[in-house]
């Protein structure tokens, strides 16, 4: 096996505030291959941003990382100097986010603020680093780039502009891209070209991905693999065709069953009751247990650690040996 | 429960003819005349029809800027129509003197962003009350704590919740007040302008239950608006499609999905993420929605469409057995079912 391009153990973040210290992620480990996009689902407070913004260093106090290691490449970013991280972050590791009118800035022309980030990352002339802009936009399907790339950010639809953040997170070749959201804010039709066009990109150059959405949809088109998070945890990871058409994890099963279907339409959709904990708040033992149909004993009190069931991993007691002979033997 | 049960009633619920609105976006009237230039409208809405039966819901979709939302204005009298009719259970709303009273009572919104519509300085009982005491429907206060009782009881709330502010809930809880105070006045018809889209799915699936419920326990009728197909084809029985100010497709929402006969209407069902992932090819979607300040002529797709021809460009396609496309009356578009 290749090594993974991205390489999480632990990762715990914390938020130290007045009235104690808050655990936002606790201890989650990933890998993501060369090539692969690892998809992160969960709703809102579940920690899927934040595990973004940790990889890339981006955390802001009071938010910390309070345990665990990530590795690009082999090599431990998590501890680097701000200074050495903000060399490798637009360089190793490129960033997409929801708002393409936020992430790009309104008072500098499109070409201008590839120019720069091209010239920060590779050792290049201001006229090549132009043209390679031309070529990128080009690339990201912006149509006449020799003259579009004079454009301001205003000028462009929100479909376009979210083009031209992509082109700027892939200027510096990076091995890594994080997508936060990338289509949340746009249309339907204009969300399938950018699905369609970061796939594309990502394979033809073997850039890993982390792609993070709410949507399902967006995640079943174009992960490889899927990592559900419930309270700042991991609770199932595995490909994601197991996931997405048998999930195990009973908070996996609910989110599905809760999405409506264009293909059958159901006079009920499945409904977990109760809504996501609040991060002072957290139950004790499995985070899911007050709103789960199947929480038992163990579950008040145990956290639950990531199980191999099938293809994949869940976090659920449900799936221990232990207890499934137990239950048998009660049964 | 006061409200009135499911009637056998064959006369729609709402009927839209026509409607149309306008927005002047020209530049100030000095800018513009000294510029020489001329005056800009837009057309939002551009000659909608549909109606509603009684006890049904219909729902709008369509991306942003199609017109969807302005529509569900005019309906509910916040903003008055440029041109059209609106006939809500015979009652005729003509030109700016909006509905009368009695009728205002039976007609409620629901409204996207439950962080929004609530006033944040108002206990929640307050907030459901206002529509009671507004149309005097309490004899008393004690009335009037009781019923506020049983509307939070009915969305899935616990009455105590009543003495509690708006922060103290969540989205879905902040969207179940919402649906709370919709019911106050017994209303019968209510708009629900994306009323989930705010929400996280799992909790989106609780609030489309607790409408589905409501709307069977109480016999109300839906006009909902929204830019999801699947969570419009869960809710409706009938759908329009929008695109640029006007019903491109009007159909049942099982045939709709079946077999769409309007080309946007395939290009939306092929843009969506399939969960299913049955693999099926996709076809590459061109291209954006046009600025509605100047849209294309004729048909205002045609620059997307694949089937679009000269007589397309230049002529606007009206709606024909629910369908406002040439290439569909002319028979050049293929009927197979794209799924």
């Amino acid at each position: 096996m290749n090594e993974p391009v991205l390489s999480v153990r632990d990762l715990t973040v914390e938020f130290v505030t007045r009235r104690g210290t808050l655990r936002a992620i606790d201890a989650i480990s990933f890998d993501i291959a060369p090539g692969e996009v690892l998809g992160v689902v969960g709703e809102s407070g579940a920690g899927k941003s934040l595990t973004g913004t940790a990889v890339i260093g981006l955390l802001e106090p009071p938010g910390r990382i309070a345990g665990g290691e990530i590795r690009l490449s082999g090599r431990r970013i998590d501890d680097l100097p701000p200074g050495e991280m903000r060399r490798l972050r637009g360089k190793r590791i490129g960033m997409v986010f929801q708002d393409p009118l936020t992430s790009l800035n309104p008072l500098f022309r499109v070409g201008d603020q590839l120019v720069e980030t091209i010239m920060t990352h590779l050792p290049v002339t201001k006229e090549e680093a132009r043209k390679r802009a031309i070529d990128l936009l080009a690339e990201v399907g912006i149509p006449a780039p020799e003259r579009r790339i004079d454009g301001w950010p205003h000028e462009f639809s929100g479909g376009m502009r979210q083009r031209v953040v992509l082109a700027l997170a892939l200027c510096a070749e990076p091995d890594l891209v994080i997508a936060d959201e990338p289509t949340t804010a746009l249309d339907v039709s204009v969300q399938a070209q950018i699905i369609a066009l970061l796939k594309r990109l990502c394979r033809e150059r073997g850039t890993a991905v982390m792609l993070i959405t709410h949507d399902m949809g967006v995640i079943a088109e174009t992960a490889d693999r899927v990592a559900v998070m419930y309270a700042g945890r991991i609770v199932e990871i595995g490909p994601v065709r197991e996931v997405v058409k048998n999930p195990q994890h009973p908070y996996a099963k609910g989110l599905m069953g809760s999405i409506p279907s264009l293909e059958e339409s159901r006079e009920r959709l499945l409904q977990i009751e109760g809504s996501m904990p609040r991060l002072a708040a957290i139950p004790k033992g499995c985070a899911f247990h007050p709103r789960c149909p199947h929480a038992f004993a163990r579950c008040h009190v145990e956290k639950p650690v990531l199980l191999e069931s099938g293809a994949g991993r869940v976090a659920c007691w449900l799936y221990d040996g232990d207890t499934v002979a137990r239950a048998e033997t009660a049964a | 429960m006061s409200a009135p049960a499911p009637r056998e009633d064959d006369r729609p619920m709402l009927v839209v003819t026509d409607l149309r609105k306008t927005f002047d976006v020209s530049k100030p009237w000095l800018e513009r005349v000294l510029g020489g230039e001329r005056k800009q409208l837009l057309k939002a809405v551009d000659g909608v029809t549909f109606a509603i039966k009684k006890g049904e819901t219909f729902a709008l979709v369509g991306e942003s800027g199609s017109g969807k939302s302005t529509v569900a204005r005019m309906v509910v009298g916040l903003m008055p129509p440029s041109a059209g009719a609106i006939t809500i259970d015979g009652n005729v709303l003509s030109g700016r003197q909006g509905y009368p009273r009695a009728l205002r009572r039976r007609l409620q919104m629901i409204f996207q962003d439950p962080y929004a519509s609530l006033d944040p300085r108002w206990r929640v009982e307050d907030i459901i009350a206002e529509p009671i005491r507004a149309f005097g429907l309490a004899a008393s206060p004690a009335a009037e704590k009781a019923r506020v009782g049983e509307l939070l009881g009915l969305v899935g709330l616990h009455p105590a919740d009543g003495v509690k502010f708006p922060h103290e809930f969540s989205g879905g809880q902040r969207q179940r007040i919402a649906i709370a105070r919709a019911l106050a006045a017994d209303a019968e018809f209510i708009v629900c302008d994306e009323p989930t889209s705010a929400l996280d799915v799992s909790v989106q699936a609780q609030i489309l239950n607790l409408m589905k419920d409501l709307q069977q326990r109480l016999g109300l009728t839906y006009l909902f608006i929204s830019h999801n197909l699947a969570v419009v084809r869960h809710m409706a029985a009938t759908i329009g499609v929008m695109y640029l100010g006007r019903i491109v497709e009007i159909a049942p929402a099982e045939q709709l999905f079946k077999a769409p006969r309007h080309p946007y209407t395939r290009m939306l069902l092929d843009a969506v993420p399939d969960l299913a992932m049955t693999g099926k090819p996709r076809v590459p979607v061109q291209g954006e929605v046009p600025n509605p300040i100047s849209p294309p002529s004729g048909c205002t797709f045609h620059p997307r469409c694949p089937l679009a021809n000269d007589r397309c460009r230049a002529e606007t396609p009206v709606a024909l057995d629910g369908v406002a496309c040439h290439a569909v009356h002319e028979g050049r578009a293929d009927l197979r079912a794209t799924g």
